[in-house]
């Protein structure tokens, strides 16, 4: 079998800030193929977006990769010559980040960064990175591109602008997209268009995609696979269909039991009691455990692999598998 | 963008006339006005005329319309000493010190940025806090004392260069500039340092400043996660991102230059604005202060005009909210 396109191993990504080392990401591991898209999933705080920045070689200091290994195509990406990951950014990794009115800037036209993002990578004349943007840029669903270049960023609605944001990144035709809960700061109604949107484009192009979210509802509809993350570290991980549709990690069944689609209307939502804890002062052993409904003493270590059908959850006493639940 | 820009216009008239106003009430309202327009060791005969040519026993609201018919014709008095037009007389003086001014502030503004968004970009290697302390010293040591260091390490010690005054000028435009001889800029070199210390040390420190903050947006990391490179995104992003607060600080820092720059002037005896005004204020040539009032005001007001403009232009979003 072919290495697949993106393989983290046991990654660590932490802060050396004043208060203590704030484990970030704390030995995750998952594998991306080509033209798939995985969900990675939690609460705010639970190393997501670190997730994704280590990915680009975007963590800054008093953050660094402390160990663990990203493999991409076939490359080792810790400890990659910073020009190197500067070439593959934006060319062979792109992101799209949560906030476009935040990530745009404000003072340039959509075409100068567009032409800025086309030239980091290529010699490419007035004209021809013009029609490069112009065609990616229809790509995304933008209508009357050429208009569009000459105007900033406040010019357009925010749906408009993350689309914007989205045709940067497909700008190179990248083989890896991390979009960074690209929908979170738009009305409902567009957010799902851009999900529709993302997905068809991924599609097309054969882009594999990590989708950064807290909502399941949104990898339910778009991810091959889920990962769901809890205080920097993984907790269940597999086939969408299998572990959303009966999970065994208990963190992974609370998040479930609290998305508006899965209650009848009218009904107040069940909500994990308690909130996400410090990094800095976890208990030992399962971090979910001041939360948990089924802790018990032996939670205090660190919690075994349980694998079934092709997902994994970490947890002493995990919820019973798909049949026996049924039944 | 037009509508913006008859805005300000109105506004700025608007500035003009209440600071005409003040300097009204304060002169000739206040104080006696008899001694601003007629040298003190006049004749009687001689006040008694003025008093009645300036219509001074006319009812105060008629003396103010005088004064501003007056002004709107540049007409602000006779200087006492050189027996002159004030307006002229300050308008002679001029060019050395716009000279003076342009040097040290274009040569702050262009040095300093740089330096200061070096300094922000890597705030903690040895070079930035080098920068940092050289920008403390402009801040906290007094100009005066700068002024005379300067003289005494490259006039007296070392020789270089010339311990004061203007160098010789080349006309253009009927007026002359000293900037456009080689000894022109010997004398002007030392003046020029001595004002742009304190200007280069607020660039250093507001390019660092707007620099630091910049390279933690999402902007930035945006751009990073396309690809681009570091000098790319402090060219293109950064620097357009911080250009706001600096062509105010340009602004402002020009105009306080231009109408203020008295004590480095005195030290190298500058034949400038400054010089002039330490000069009439010793001797009480009060309708050169008067004059001079008004027009630093006239010049606030059309440098606060410029900079609103160029925030126009920097700024798209303003542009549209002006509009
Ligand atoms: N620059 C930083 N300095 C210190 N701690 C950070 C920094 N960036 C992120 N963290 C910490 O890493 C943790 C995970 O952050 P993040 O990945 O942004 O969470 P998520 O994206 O899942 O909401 C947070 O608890 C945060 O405190
Ligand atoms: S290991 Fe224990 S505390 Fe952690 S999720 Fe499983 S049951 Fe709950
Ligand atoms: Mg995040």
């Amino acid at each position: 079998m072919t290495e697949p396109l993106l393989q983290v191993r046991d990654l660590h990504t932490h802060f050396f800030t004043r208060a203590g080392e704030v484990k970030a990401v704390n030995g995750v591991s998952f594998s991306v193929d080509r033209g798939r898209v995985l969900g990675l999933v939690g609460e705010s705080g639970s190393g997501k977006s670190v997730t994704g920045y280590s990915i680009l070689g975007l963590i800054d200091p008093p953050g660094r990769i402390v160990s663990g290994s990203i493999r991409f195509e076939g490359r080792e990406l810790v400890g990659l010559d910073p020009d190197e990951l500067r070439a593959l950014r934006g060319r062979r990794i792109a992101m799209v980040f949560q906030d476009a009115t935040a990530t745009l800037n404000p003072v340039l036209t959509v075409g100068r960064q567009m032409t800025l993002a086309i030239r980091a990578h290529e010699r490419a004349s007035d004209r021809a990175a013009r029609d490069l943007a112009l065609d990616v840029l229809k790509k995304v669903g933008i209508p009357d591109p050429a208009s569009r270049l000459n105007t900033y960023p406040h010019e357009l609605s925010g749906g408009m602008r993350q689309r914007v944001a989205i045709a940067v990144a497909l700008l190179h035709r990248p083989a890896l997209i991390v979009a960074d809960e690209p929908t979170t700061a738009l009305d409902v109604s567009v957010q799902a268009q851009i999900i529709f949107e993302m997905r068809d484009l991924v599609r097309s192009l054969g882009t594999a995609m990590i989708w950064i979210t807290h909502d399941l509802a949104t990898v339910s509809s778009l991810a091959d696979d889920v990962l769901v993350m809890y205080a920097g570290r993984m907790v269940e991980a597999g086939p969408t269909r299998v572990t959303l549709r009966a999970p065994r990690h208990p963190y992974t069944a609370g998040l479930l039991a609290s998305v508006p689609s899965r209650n009848p209307k009218g009904v107040d939502l069940p909500q994990i009691p308690g909130s996400t804890p410090s990094l800095l002062r976890l208990p030992p052993g399962c971090p979910f455990q001041p939360r948990c409904p089924r802790a018990t003493p032996v939670c205090r270590e660190d919690p075994p692999r349980v694998v079934d059908s092709g997902r994994e959850a970490l947890c002493h006493h995990p919820l019973p598998p798909a049949s026996q639940a049924a039944a | 963008m037009l509508g913006f820009i008859i805005q300000r216009l109105l506004q700025a008239g608007l500035v003009m006339l209440v600071m005409s106003a003040l300097v009204f009430v304060g002169v000739f309202a206040i104080g006696n006005p008899i001694d601003v327009i007629i040298s003190p060791d006049a004749t009687q005969d001689i006040r008694a005329r003025a008093i009645a040519a300036y219509g001074l026993d006319r009812p105060i609201w008629e003396q103010y319309a005088g004064f501003l018919g007056r002004l709107l014709q540049g007409d602000l008095g006779r200087s006492f000493v050189f027996n002159m037009n004030v307006t002229d007389l300050i308008f002679s003086r001029l060019p050395a010190t716009l000279e003076l001014t342009l040097v040290a502030v274009l040569g702050a503004t262009f040095i300093g940025v740089p330096l200061g968004i070096y300094a922000g970009y890597r705030p903690d290697s040895p070079v930035s806090k080098g920068i940092m302390a050289v920008s403390v010293l402009g801040f906290s040591v007094p100009t005066f004392w700068i002024g005379l260091l300067l003289i005494l390490t490259f006039a007296v010690w070392l020789g270089w260069l010339p311990a004061g005054s203007r160098g010789p000028t080349v006309e253009v435009f009927g007026v002359g500039w000293s900037f456009l001889t080689p000894e022109g800029w010997k004398h002007l070199l030392l003046p020029a340092l001595n004002l742009s210390l304190f200007k280069f040390a607020m660039m250093v420190r507001l390019s660092r400043a707007g620099t630091r903050e910049i390279m933690l947006t999402d902007t930035v990391r945006f751009a990073r996660a396309a690809g681009l490179s570091e000098w790319t995104i402090l060219r293109h992003h950064v620097l357009k991102l911080i250009s706001i607060p600096i062509v105010t600080v340009f602004g402002l820092e020009f105009g306080s230059t231009l109408a203020f720059a008295v004590v480095t002037e005195t030290i190298f005896s500058w034949p400038g604005v400054g010089k002039l005004i330490i000069d009439s204020i010793n001797s009480l040539d009060r309708p050169v202060m008067v004059a001079y009032l008004i027009l630093v005001a006239a010049l606030f007001v059309t440098i606060n005009l410029l900079v609103d403009l160029t925030y126009a232009l920097l700024d798209p979003r303003l542009r549209r909210k002006g509009a």
